[in-house]
Formats: structure tokens, C-alpha cells, sequence
């Protein structure tokens, strides 16, 4: 495939998505909407873990810390476009901090480090009640306004965060392409080599963890007026473990890894509803299968095509 | 005329392992100097404590006249010194060519600043002329990971020379080298060595390479220098031939 007839494929895809919710009903715009949301937290997930190699189960963390802050910003009467670069400003400050445990431990330590600091917010959610109002939440979060305009039906404040998503993946896929993509990749392949040919490795780390938590708090900020109402629940541990599960389930280092990995993890579910009470148990299943013959990721299956083809 | 690089009473144990005790050696700038010793001798030990890879238990390093002792291997690639690894180091999922660009692109100008740079961070061109001298250009487009061991390793060599440095410390260029691309290795050297006056320090195994490149040579046996001077007189002394052959 020429690069052209890529791009058109691309650009088809994104407009088709834009124009898709538009046959659905108001419950199935919701689910897109939240897809997309997931699509913006994965992709700051996979620089950290796909391209850097940093393992993060803090994800969720960072997304509730953009979903609050938004929160509290809309309520205080603040713009939604100042609180979304508010939002995304601490989790990079946040990230920052968290990427300095990434510095001395790898692996299994840095997992349950960057596990603990979750756990660390998650309980700051639920206690610190005259700022996150505890267990009871914060409700009635307002919609955006565009040009006057209140995003109020769900179609409307879909295509703004489709349209976030878009720009958000422009980013990032600019980011990726510059220098500093290959300074992250080296980072991961083999950090030792990659300091004696003079990389930073030190604020390659951090920046990796500092950029990863900034998408998430841009995906937390659309979060908020998505649902209207949020409490500590949906930033547990459970939902970084989901999140990484995106990112490894569509092609871990891999740009549109987490597109398709949001599907495994948000609509699949939606899909395996049929089955009642069984589609843990199935969910449950077809991750195992899917993690014992495509380690690599859904991204990963026209490699593996080529290869056996090439084989042949 | 001061040393390029200076080694005083360099020192590094290993709990009771003694792996260097007390080297003092120096290189002048353009020099090619070669390092040989019995398998567990230190050398590789030795490269890692000057570079900062290992912390050194004592003793002193300088370059250029200012003390690097103990510096990180990060600030010494930044001085202009040079490293290939004994055993295989590329960015395994990266291709060849991008592994020789990231090799290079952290050398000049800002970090802040190559976040805006061309993708190829200006090296391209460069990165090209090494696969061709290198002659890897069948294999350029191929993750590093995926090519055999000797393809990785002058793939590893080829990376230490992209910054231009000004010293390269190789440890065994040979190690799995093909015997036709070792003599065309050596000229490659030697030719960097003539046309950049980039110095080299070699330990390697292969004699015919050490004779044919190096001007002078240390042997190490236990973490010491056993002897030192000109290849052959290095070769035909009596205590290296002990070393390699006794106990
Ligand atoms: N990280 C380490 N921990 C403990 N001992 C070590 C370590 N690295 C090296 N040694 C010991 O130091 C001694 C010197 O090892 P070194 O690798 O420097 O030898 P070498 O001369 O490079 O050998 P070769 O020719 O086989 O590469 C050996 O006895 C080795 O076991
Ligand atoms: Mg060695």
C-alpha cells in the first residue's frame, strides 16, 4: 500500500467515525464518546509503556486527577478550555513526580510503585472530601461551551471529543516521529547502550512518564462532562489495569495500538452483553487467547501474516 | 604534550575479587593502543571503570587533561568518548539506520530543541555514509534485533563512531566477525584513525588484528599490566606467553 492510499484510508476512517454516532442512539453515542475518551488515556499509556518501555499501573491515577480538576474547575465557574490545559498541566507535574521511582526500579518494582501511587490517589479521592466531595462525588458538572453554544446533546459533545482525540493523536504521532520517538525507543531497546551514545535516559524517563500522564488528564477532563457526575470509583487500580490491557491488547509501541485496544476493553463488553452474566467469563476467555497467540497485539496480526506468507 | 586520556592506579573489586588492581596507563591523542589478556584478566573490567559503567574502587582518570574519574558514561559519550560493548548492545526493535541516528542525534544543540527537529535529526546523510563503510546496507531497513551476531556487532561499531568522538574504546570489534570482514575491519580503523585523528584503545583477542593495527600494546593478566610496548616484543615475552598458556 503507497503512503497515499494510506493517508485516504486514514482520513476515511476518521471522518467515518465522526459521522457514525449520528445513526445511534443517545446510549450509543455515550459508549463512542467514552471509547474515545479511553483512545486519548491509552495513548498517553503506550509512550510510557510502548515506546519508552516504563511499566505504569497508574494510569486510571492520573485520568481521575484531569476528571477532578476539571470537576472542580467547571464548578468554580472556569471555562472548560482552561480547565482541560489546567487538567493536563498537574498530571504532567504529577507525572513527573511519579517518573523518579522509574529512575531506580524497573520491571515488577516499578509495576507495584507506580501501583501503589493509584492506590495513594484513589484514597485521596475518597477522603479528601471538601475537595472531591468523598464517596458522594461531584455532580452536576456542567458541558462545555463552544462559540455560546452549550455542549449539551451527547452527539454535540462527541464530535468535540472525537475531534480532541484527532489532535491529541496528530501529537503524538508528530512526537513520535521527531527525534525524541527514537530517544524513547532507544530508551526502552536498551537503556545502557543508549546512555554511553550520550541519551539522556534520566529526562527521557520522566518526560515519558510526564507526557503519558498529561494525555490521561486531558482524557479525565473530557470525562468529567461526559458523565456529569464522578466519583473515586472509576479511578481505581482496576481501570489502569484495563488501560494497560488496551494498550498491550491493540500492539503495544504501536500508534493506533490503543484505538483498537479501547474496543477490546470499552465496547466489547458492551458487545458481549447478550450473553448475561456470562461475558465476564467470556471476556475473561478471549483475553487469555488472545494474550497466548498475540503477544503482540491485534496491530500485530498483518505482521504475522506477512511473515507466514514469507515463509510459504 | 599531555596524554589524551590518562589511567592512574585504577582499582575495582568485586566484593573479594580484585578484577583491576592498580593500572596506570595513558594514550596519546591519534594512537591506537591495544589491549590483550587471558580470559578474566579485567580488561573488559578495566574499559567499564574508566567509563563510568562501574564505579571505580580507586584511582584516577583524566582526558584532555581534566579529571573524569567516575563520571557518568552519559557525560563522558558528551566529552567525545566513545564505547563498543563485548557483549551485543544495539536497540534490538529499532532499524539499523535509526540506531546509528540515535547513536548521534544527542550530540549538538539542545534537547528541548531536537523535539522540533527533522526526524532524521540532520544525520541521515551521515547515518547512510556508515552503512555503506560498514557495508550493512542490504540489511539498513531491518530491525537491529533481527540480524545475525556478527551484522549486530558492526552495526555496534559503526554506532560509536557517529558522535565523531575523539577517543573509541572497542572491546573485541572481532568477536564473531567473519575472518574476510576483520582485515576490512582493520582498515576501516585505521582509516578513521588517518583521516579524523581519533584515537583508539582495542582489547581484543585476535592477535593478527591487534599486530596489524596497534602501534603499541598492554597485556593484562589477574587485573595488573603484565607488559607493555610494541606488539611483537609484547607477544614474544616469556611472562605473556605464561599467562595465556599456564595455569
Ligand atoms: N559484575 C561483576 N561482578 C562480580 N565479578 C565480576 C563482575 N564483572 C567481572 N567480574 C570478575 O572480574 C574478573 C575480570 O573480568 P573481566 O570481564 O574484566 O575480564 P576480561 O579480561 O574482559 O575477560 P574476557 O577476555 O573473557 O572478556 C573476572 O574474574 C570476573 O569474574
Ligand atoms: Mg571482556
Amino acid at each position: 500500500m503507497t503512503r497515499l492510499w494510506q493517508a485516504a484510508l486514514l482520513l476515511f476512517a476518521l471522518v467515518a467515525i465522526y459521522l457514525l454516532p449520528g445513526t445511534l442512539k443517545n446510549y450509543g453515542v455515550y459508549i463512542v464518546t467514552l471509547w474515545s475518551v479511553y483512545v486519548i488515556a491509552g495513548m498517553g499509556l503506550n509512550l510510557t509503556v510502548g515506546y519508552a518501555g516504563q511499566i505504569s499501573l497508574g494510569q486510571a491515577a492520573f485520568w481521575g486527577i484531569g476528571a477532578y480538576t476539571t470537576a472542580i474547575a467547571l464548578k468554580a465557574g472556569l471555562p472548560f478550555f482552561a480547565a482541560l490545559p489546567l487538567s493536563a498541566a498537574l498530571c504532567f507535574g504529577v507525572g513527573l513526580l511519579l517518573g523518579f521511582p522509574a529512575l531506580r526500579v524497573q520491571h515488577h518494582y516499578l509495576a507495584f510503585a507506580t501501583l501503589g501511587f493509584n492506590v495513594l490517589v484513589f484514597l485521596a479521592f475518597r477522603n479528601e472530601d471538601w475537595l472531591t466531595g468523598g464517596t458522594f462525588g461531584i455532580n452536576n458538572i456542567p458541558r462545555p461551551i463552544l462559540f455560546g453554544w452549550r455542549l449539551r446533546a451527547p452527539l454535540d459533545f462527541f464530535h468535540l471529543t472525537w475531534i480532541a482525540t484527532v489532535v491529541m493523536g496528530a501529537l503524538m504521532a508528530l512526537l513520535l516521529r521527531s527525534p525524541w520517538g527514537r530517544a524513547f525507543a532507544a530508551l526502552r531497546d536498551n537503556p545502557i547502550r543508549a546512555e554511553s551514545v550520550g541519551i539522556d535516559t534520566t529526562f527521557y524517563t520522566l518526560l515519558a512518564f510526564a507526557i503519558g500522564a498529561a494525555y490521561a488528564g486531558v482524557a479525565g477532563a473530557f470525562f468529567a462532562p461526559l458523565v456529569g457526575f464522578i466519583e473515586p470509583a472509576p479511578f481505581a487500580v482496576t481501570t489502569s489495569l484495563s488501560m494497560l490491557l488496551m494498550v498491550i491488547a491493540g500492539g503495544s509501541g504501536r500508534l493506533f495500538g490503543p484505538a483498537i485496544g479501547a474496543i477490546v476493553v470499552v465496547l466489547l463488553p458492551e458487545w458481549l452483553r447478550f450473553a448475561a452474566e456470562w461475558y465476564l467469563a467470556i471476556f475473561g476467555v478471549l483475553i487469555v487467547v488472545m494474550m497466548v497467540w498475540l503477544p503482540g497485539g491485534l496491530l500485530s496480526i498483518p505482521d504475522r501474516l506477512r511473515a507466514a506468507r514469507v515463509l510459504k | 604534550m599531555t596524554a589524551l586520556l590518562n589511567v592512574r592506579d585504577m582499582r575495582k573489586d568485586y566484593g573479594a575479587i580484585r578484577a583491576v588492581d592498580g593500572v596506570s596507563f595513558s594514550v596519546d591523542a591519534g594512537e591506537i593502543l591495544g589491549v590483550i589478556g587471558p580470559n578474566g584478566s579485567g580488561k573488559t573490567t578495566l574499559f567499564n571503570a574508566i567509563l563510568g559503567q562501574v564505579t571505580p574502587s580507586a584511582g584516577a582518570v583524566t582526558f584532555e587533561g581534566q579529571s573524569v574519574t567516575g563520571i557518568k558514561p552519559l557525560h563522558l559519550a558528551r566529552l567525545g568518548i566513545g564505547r563498543t560493548f563485548q557483549t551485543l548492545q544495539v536497540f534490538g526493535q529499532l532499524s539499523v539506520r535509526d540506531n546509528l541516528i540515535a547513536a548521534g542525534q544527542e550530540f549538538g544543540g539542545s534537547t528541548w530543541r531536537r523535539l522540533f527537529a527533522a526526524p532524521d535529526a540532520g544525520l541521515g546523510a551521515r547515518a547512510d555514509d556508515m552503512i555503506a563503510l560498514f557495508r550493512i546496507g542490504h540489511v539498513a531497513h531491518l530491525p537491529a534485533g533481527s540480524l545475525s551476531y556478527g551484522q549486530q556487532k558492526l552495526v555496534d561499531i559503526a554506532m560509536a563512531f557517529m558522535s565523531r568522538p575523539r577517543l573509541v574504546l572497542l572491546d573485541e570489534p572481532c568477536a564473531g566477525v567473519n575472518p574476510a570482514l576483520i582485515d576490512q575491519l582493520t582498515d576501516l580503523l585505521r582509516q578513521v584513525n588517518q583521516q579524523t585523528g581519533a584515537t583508539f584503545i582495542v582489547i581484543e583477542h585476535n592477535m593478527d588484528f591487534v599486530m596489524n593495527l596497534c602501534a603499541r600494546v598492554i597485556c593484562m593478566a589477574q587485573g595488573r599490566i603484565l607488559a607493555e610496548g610494541a606488539p611483537a616484543s609484547v607477544q614474544a615475552n616469556p611472562a605473556v606467553l605464561e599467562a595465556y598458556l599456564g595455569s
